[in-house]
C-alpha cells in the first residue's frame, strides 16, 4: 500500500470529508459523497433484521445461511482507514483495479472507474498499488 | 440383552454384524479409512461396493481426519453419509468431530473401541470414545454382536429425527466382540429399508435452486453461544427420540433397548455399572451371587451421550451401594467418566447410595468373573455401613505397591 504521505486533510480535503460516516452500516443521514452512493441492493430473503435478539431456538440449524449472494448486507466500510480517491482523468479504462478488489467496490461507469463504493471499500490499498496510470491514490481517512 | 437363538441365527464377528447394517441401510456415501480393529468394516464394506450389493460412493481417504472432513462434506452436500474408526484413528478425527455435530449433520459412524497409545496398544478399552464425549455425538454403547448391529440401524433414524439432528457414534468393544465370532439375527433388507426410510437433507448444499453457506465463520460478536445452547438441547429432546426409535425398533426386531440395561435390579441392595462386553460376564457373577442369597444387580450402559440421568436414579432407587466399572480412566479425576456421571446422577437422588469408582481392562487386561467378585464384596462392605473411602480400585492390576 502507498498510503499519502501528505497529510490527508491537505491533500484532498473534499473527498475525505465527503467520506465521513458513509462506510458505517447504519450511518446514512450524512450526505454521501458524490461517486460513493449506497448501492442498490435487493431485499434479502432471509430476514436478519432483528438478529440482535434472537434465542438459540431461531436460528438456522448448524448455523447455516439459507441465502445466496448476501455478504453485500455485510458492510465492511467501516473498517477503513485509508479511502481511495480516484483521478477520473488518468483512468484508461484498464479495470484492474475493479478485478484486483476484494470487495468489488470499484464503481464503474461507461468502461472507467469512476468512484468507490464506501459501504464496502475496506481502505485495503490493492486499487491504488495495481492502476498502472497511478489514477488512485490512499489518503488517510478523517472520521468523526 | 444376550441373544435367544433360532433358526434364522448366523455367526458372524461384530465388524461383519455392522458392515450388514450398512450395507443393508444403503447409505449414499461412505468416507473411510482403515484401522485395527475396525478394518474389517471397511474391508467388507468395500467389497459390497466393489460387488454392487449397495449404492454407495465409497471414498478411500489418506487418513481419519480427511474421511471425517469427506463425511462433513458429504452430509452438508444432501447425502445419508457414514464412516467407521477405532481409537487413533479417532482421535485424528476430533477437531472434525465438533464441526460434524456443530453443522448438525446426521453422520452415523461405528467405532471399535480400542485403547490410546502409548505405549502402543490395540486392545480394547473405552479411552477413544470416552476422550469424544463432549463433542456433541450421540453415544451409543452396544453390548454384544446384536446390539452392535441394532444400535447402527436404529442410529440413522435417531441421527435424522428432526428434534435431533446431531452425529451418532455406535460402539461395540475390540476384538471381544469386533473379532470374536458370535450370534446375529439380521432384519431382512426391505425390512430395514422400510424403517430408515428416505433421507431428507436440511439445507442441502447440493440443492442448486436454493443456495446455502455451510461453515460461515460467527463474527466476533456473533451467535456461537446461541448454536451450542441449541445443540445441548437437541441431545436433551435425544433422549425421547431414542426411546421412541427403540420403541418402534422393537416391534420390527422383538429387541427392545433402553437407555440403560437393568439387570436383576428391582430389589438389589448392591449394583455394578458396566459398559460393553463386560456386562455378560457381570450377569453370570449377578446370577451366582443372587444363588448365595445376595441381593445383587446390574445396570449396562446403552445411552451415554446424551446421559439419561433420570433412568438411572430410577434404576437404582433401591441401592445402598454402587460400583462403576470404568474401561478407561480420567486422570486426576475423582475416579472414570462413568463413574463420575452416575456419582453426579445419584446426588439428587433421595436414597443417595455410596458411588465407588472401579478401572479394569485398560488396553484389553483381561477381567474374569473373580474381578467383579471382588468389586461386589467391596460393594458388600459398603453396603453394611462401612463408608468406604472414594478411590479408584484397580481390577487384575499387577501387583500394586501403594496399596
Amino acid at each position: 500500500m502507498t498510503p499519502a504521505k501528505k497529510p490527508a486533510t491537505k491533500a484532498a480535503p473534499t473527498t475525505a470529508r465527503a467520506a465521513k460516516g458513509a462506510g458505517h452500516s447504519t450511518s446514512t443521514s450524512s450526505p454521501p459523497a458524490k461517486k460513493a452512493r449506497r448501492p442498490r441492493l435487493p431485499k434479502p430473503k432471509w430476514d436478519v433484521s432483528d438478529i440482535q435478539k434472537w434465542g438459540p431456538e431461531k436460528h438456522e440449524l448448524g448455523a447455516t445461511i439459507p441465502e445466496a449472494g448476501n455478504s453485500i448486507y455485510n458492510e465492511t466500510g467501516g473498517w477503513r482507514t485509508y479511502v481511495p480517491e480516484i483521478d477520473v482523468t488518468k483512468c484508461n479504462g484498464c479495470m484492474l483495479c475493479y478485478f484486483y478488489c476484494p470487495d468489488a467496490a470499484i464503481v464503474v461507469e461507461n468502461g472507467k472507474a469512476v468512484g468507490i463504493d464506501l459501504l464496502h471499500c475496506k481502505g485495503c490499498g490493492i486499487c491504488a498499488q495495481e492502476c498502472p496510470q497511478k489514477a488512485i491514490r490512499m489518503l488517510l481517512e478523517e472520521k468523526e | 440383552m444376550p441373544t435367544m437363538l433360532n433358526e434364522n441365527t448366523i455367526a458372524v464377528t461384530g465388524n461383519e454384524a455392522v458392515a450388514n447394517a450398512m450395507r443393508q441401510i444403503n447409505p449414499d456415501v461412505v468416507a473411510a479409512y482403515p484401522i485395527t480393529p475396525q478394518t474389517e468394516i471397511v474391508q467388507i464394506f468395500a467389497q459390497f461396493v466393489a460387488d454392487g450389493k449397495v449404492d454407495t460412493e465409497f471414498i478411500t481417504v489418506e487418513s481419519e481426519h480427511s474421511a471425517m472432513s469427506a463425511a462433513i462434506g458429504s452430509a452438508a452436500g444432501g447425502a445419508r453419509t457414514m464412516t467407521a474408526t477405532s481409537s487413533q484413528g479417532f482421535a485424528l478425527m476430533w477437531e472434525l468431530l465438533h464441526v460434524a455435530s456443530s453443522y448438525r449433520l446426521p453422520i452415523v459412524m461405528a467405532d471399535v473401541n480400542r485403547a490410546l497409545s502409548g505405549p502402543i496398544n490395540i486392545h480394547c478399552d473405552h479411552s477413544d470414545t470416552m476422550g469424544g464425549r463432549d463433542t456433541g455425538w450421540i453415544q451409543l454403547y452396544g453390548e454384544d454382536h446384536q446390539e452392535a448391529y441394532d444400535n447402527h440401524i436404529m442410529a440413522v433414524r435417531i441421527a435424522e429425527h428432526k428434534d435431533v439432528r446431531l452425529p451418532v457414534m455406535t460402539m461395540m468393544d475390540g476384538y471381544i466382540i469386533s473379532g470374536a465370532i458370535g450370534p446375529l439375527q439380521m432384519l431382512s433388507d426391505e425390512a430395514v429399508q422400510k424403517f430408515i426410510g428416505p433421507y431428507k437433507a436440511i439445507n442441502p448444499m447440493l440443492d442448486t435452486k436454493h443456495p446455502v453457506t455451510v461453515g460461515p465463520f460467527d463474527g466476533l460478536h456473533g451467535w456461537f453461544f446461541e448454536h451450542k445452547v441449541s445443540m445441548n438441547r437437541a441431545m436433551e429432546r435425544a433422549l425421547r427420540v431414542i426411546d421412541e426409535v427403540a420403541q418402534e425398533y422393537a416391534q420390527i426386531s422383538g429387541r427392545r433397548y433402553h437407555h440403560v440395561d437393568a439387570y436383576r435390579l428391582d430389589d438389589a441392595e448392591i449394583a455394578i455399572i458396566v459398559i460393553g462386553s463386560t456386562a455378560g460376564t457381570t450377569r453370570t457373577v449377578v446370577d451366582d451371587l443372587r444363588r448365595q442369597g445376595i441381593k445383587a444387580g446390574m445396570a449396562r450402559v446403552h445411552t451415554f451421550r446424551p446421559f439419561p440421568v433420570a433412568d438411572y436414579q430410577e434404576a437404582l432407587r433401591n441401592v445402598k451401594a454402587v460400583g462403576v466399572l470404568d474401561r478407561a480412566d480420567s486422570y486426576g479425576a475423582q475416579g472414570g467418566p462413568l463413574f463420575l456421571e452416575i456419582r453426579s446422577a445419584l446426588y439428587d437422588s433421595p436414597n443417595r447410595p455410596q458411588v465407588l469408582p472401579f478401572i479394569y481392562g485398560l488396553g484389553g487386561r483381561d477381567i474374569f468373573p473373580a474381578h467383579i467378585e471382588e468389586a461386589f464384596g467391596v460393594l458388600r462392605e459398603a453396603a453394611a455401613g462401612k463408608q468406604i473411602p472414594v478411590v479408584r480400585r484397580y481390577l487384575n492390576l499387577r501387583a500394586d505397591e501403594v496399596r
